[in-house]
């Protein structure tokens, strides 16, 4: 108890302050604002890793296609203004590293769980405010270094974002000499930041919860933040290791990845995807956090089965670590081996089922407000769904065989990613934009926003399971060099113009985001009617959040329409009638 | 056929077709899903939309249901994971004895396939090697020893729904039978440089008359 008082104390005393400039904006140990420093950062690394999603599907749509506008590259990335294929290698590499590691994690696990962990448990902060705020930089050294990447001798690296050894491990096979090594150095640096974050979040959701908050009493979007830094503190040191190994390869002689030495390329596959497995998780659970309290929130009603939402993450979470192999069925490892990771992908197939249905279920005689947010949670459930059916193809071992490493993953990759995390993240951003910054993001423009973001999502991914189907390889340069995929040019330019629609769409994403800033309405104190703790504080909350004594929490977080209530919610910290009557 | 209608190339191998199966069989379970989920979902959005006067129904969940489509989630999917076991032993663990024998060796961007001498054997003088042209002859098994010199390739022949990766510093055992003369692609499906896109060679089966003939002309070429 003595400890909480001294932390109100604290939160008391630090609004007396004005703090300057740099310790508000730059060096901040408040967790919101620590949070919207990842989201401006993510946003700026997106319009990157976006734009060099166009540029791809220029090529892809015309190969080899001259585009005068390409003049403004330098002579390394482009030849006759046509894209060189080891500049279409660097783009897909670091389309997928930018996406992974600095847009989707940072955003979902950076400022969704900063901005919510302290706020919706009930604290005044995060546990450790300042190892906090040296998350933050630390991953923005790990963005600068990334970036830096492309201008360097040899350019970015070109290996994949899952830089297979050997051809990562030796320049000469790529043509990239400092590129690799700045990827490798990045993402070392960036797993240090993940591992600060993880290890606050575990802390903070484990001993700063309010009173009567317990863990059943979390909102699933909590529990989904909790389960992914578990799973983040876990998972980084493998990527971590094999990074500084492949370092070692590439810089100090050894042999880990090459055979030459008596190195093993596929260990190199076995350390990426024991990380990479549970990585998919990170980028995924927190959205179906998201999703789960938007459905839950805009059909006024209970999550259907919350403690069967909760056991089926901490099933993924348990199961993603036995399901790495799928990545691997035709990589030479044993056989038999793809048997068994076969059955236990097909397992972790289940708990996803369980989620969907108890949307629908939560869904089933509500009452259903089409605002943005629910939009876009929608389509993450309709989505979902997509991506989700499409993932048994591949886990069934022969029929990966023909798909393998075909356009069919790329389909499903951006089914999970981007018709998931990425509407998930959009549905969150909305819905608590009026917490970070006051005021209500357009309604209007939201909506258009997200019709022509899905509608030009689904004519960009859907085509390319049928570009899968005929045999079209991933990370090829020019399709029109063989002829069994020629017949799927009509798709492929197809799909391109999709593309670019759906890239100039993000602008209205943007545009919304900083018109709503100056122009949105103003936000009340709770306006979308919630139960949860985030909306208790002020329009504006200070450091520390509440400005008095810390909220108690009474109920769940989903007692929508409860019978108990004339209202049709009932927020966690409102006392029970007998007790407000005593106080009355 | 309905899957070459989907642009699936012209099956050619003896276990495209039990591959094929499966596909169709997967196709059928996630179509029929996800027009029952999208209908599910699509139905309660118009029904439940909101209206003035009516409040939600407070209902915090069904264990039974719960239960239920566990149950049944769990039981499709080991059941289809059963089912695929064997035609993936079939392809990768073992398979029919070999009738011709042959080593492809993947680099930095080709495929050099090397043909037994008279001796019939790999590895031997009298071998003959010849980049991108992979002759076989029809309706016997093949048996290919998958090397690499450099990085990580993959031997893929869309005809045949057949991929395997060629990993520097492992000998990988594959084999196929085509059913159908005609020439054939041979990409390169795993990411193995700035030439990855391109990397193509190409599979010629032949008769075996027209094949030793072939044969015999390269080996008095060399």
């Amino acid at each position: 108890m003595s400890s909480t008082a001294a932390v109100e104390i604290h939160g008391a005393h630090a609004e007396h302050h004005e703090l300057g400039f740099v310790r508000t904006y730059l060096f901040s140990t408040d967790h919101k604002m620590i949070a919207k420093q990842f989201l401006f950062v993510a946003l700026f690394m997106m319009a990157i890793g976006g734009l060099m999603a166009m540029l791809m599907r220029l090529e892809l749509g015309w190969p080899e296609n001259q585009w005068s506008f390409l003049r403004i590259f330098p002579e390394t990335l482009q030849q006759d203004n046509a894209i060189t294929p080891n500049t279409y290698n660097s783009m897909f590499t670091m389309h997928a590293t930018i996406m992974i590691f600095f847009v989707v994690m940072p955003i979902l696990v950076g400022t969704f769980g900063n901005l919510l962990v302290p706020l919706m448990i009930g604290a005044r902060d995060m546990a450790f405010p300042k190892l906090n705020m040296f998350s933050f930089w630390v991953s923005a050294i790990a963005g600068v270094i990334i970036l830096s990447s492309f201008f360097v001798t040899g350019g970015a690296a070109a290996a994949g974002w899952t830089s297979y050894a050997p051809l990562s491990a030796v320049p000469n096979y790529t043509g990239v000499d400092w590129g690799q090594d700045l990827w490798c150095i990045s993402l070392i640096v960036l797993g240090m930041g993940s591992l600060m974050g993880s290890i606050n979040y575990i802390t903070t959701i484990i001993n700063m919860r309010t009173k009567g908050m317990t863990f059943f009493r979390m909102p699933l979007v909590i529990w989904s933040l909790f389960i992914t830094a578990i799973l983040l503190l876990l998972a980084l040191p493998v990527l971590t290791t094999a990074l500084a190994l492949l370092l070692f390869d590439r810089m100090a002689g050894t042999h880990f990845f090459l055979p030459s030495g008596g190195g093993e390329p596929l260990l190199w596959q076995h350390l990426f995807w024991f990380f990479g497995h549970p990585e998919v998780y990170i980028m995924i659970l927190p959205a179906m956090g998201v999703t789960s309290d938007m459905i839950a929130t805009f059909s006024r009603k209970p999550i259907f089965g919350y403690r069967a939402m909760a056991y089926a993450m901490i099933a993924i979470a348990f199961l993603s670590w036995i399901v790495w192999g799928h990545h691997m069925f035709q990589s030479g490892m044993n056989p038999a081996l793809g048997t068994s990771f076969m059955l236990t992908t097909m397992v972790i197939g289940v708990p996803s089922a369980i989620k969907t249905f108890n949307w629908l279920g939560t869904l089933y005689k509500g009452d259903i407000h089409f605002t943005t947010p629910m939009l876009n949670a929608l389509s993450f459930v309709a989505m979902f769904v997509i991506g989700g059916l499409s993932g048994i193809f591949m886990a069934c071992t022969p029929v990966d065989m023909y798909i393998h490493d075909t356009y069919f993953i790329v389909a499903h990759i951006h089914y999970v990613l981007f018709g998931g995390s990425l509407f998930g993240i959009f549905a969150g951003i909305t819905y608590w934009y009026p917490k970070m910054f006051g005021r209500m993001m357009s309604e209007k423009i939201g909506k258009l926003h997200f019709w022509i973001t899905f509608i030009a999502f689904n004519c960009t991914f859907f085509p390319m399971h049928i570009l899968g189907m005929g045999g079209h390889m991933r990370r090829i340069y020019n399709p029109l060099q063989y002829d069994f995929l020629k017949p799927l040019a009509g798709i492929n330019e197809f799909i391109s113009v999709s593309a670019l629609i759906l890239g100039a769409a993000q602008f209205i994403f943007l545009f919304n985001l900083i018109y709503s800033y100056w122009f949105g309405e103003k936000a009340t104190e709770n306006p979308w009617h919630a139960n949860t703790l985030e909306w208790t504080t002020p329009v504006h909350p200070g450091h520390g959040n509440w400005p008095g004594k810390l909220p108690t929490v009474y109920r769940g977080p989903y007692e929508y329409s409860s019978p108990e209530t004339t209202e049709d919610y009932w927020p966690q910290n409102a006392p029970p009638e007998h007790m407000s009557a005593a106080a009355d | 056929m309905f899957l070459e209608k989907m642009y699936f190339p012209h099956d050619i191998s003896t276990f495209g077709p039990s591959i094929d199966a499966i596909f169709l069989l997967i196709f059928w379970i996630t179509v029929v899903t996800w027009v029952l989920v999208t209908i599910t979902l699509v139905v309660f959005l118009v029904k439940y939309r909101t209206r003035p006067g009516r409040k939600a129904e407070y209902i915090e969940g069904n264990s039974r249901l719960e239960i239920t489509w566990t149950t049944a989630t769990t039981v499709i999917l080991v059941a289809l994971a059963l089912l695929s076991r064997s035609t993936w032993a079939d392809i990768k663990e073992h398979g029919p004895p070999g009738d011709f024998f042959y080593k492809v060796t993947a680099k930095q961007f080709n495929w050099e396939i090397t043909y037994p001498g008279p001796d019939g054997k790999i590895d031997t003088k009298d071998d003959v090697t010849v980049e991108n042209e992979f002759h076989v002859p029809v309706n016997k098994v093949i048996r290919i020893e998958l090397e690499s010199k450099d990085v990580i390739h993959s031997f893929f022949v869309p005809n045949m729904r057949l991929k395997q990766d060629a990993v520097p510093g492992r000998t990988i055992a594959v084999w196929f039978q085509a059913t159908e003369p005609g020439t054939y692609e041979i990409p390169c499906a795993e990411l193995c440089g700035f030439g990855h896109s391109g990397m193509l060679g190409h599979l010629t089966v032949q008769s075996e008359d027209d094949y030793n003939k072939w044969l015999k002309d390269t080996y008095t070429n060399q």
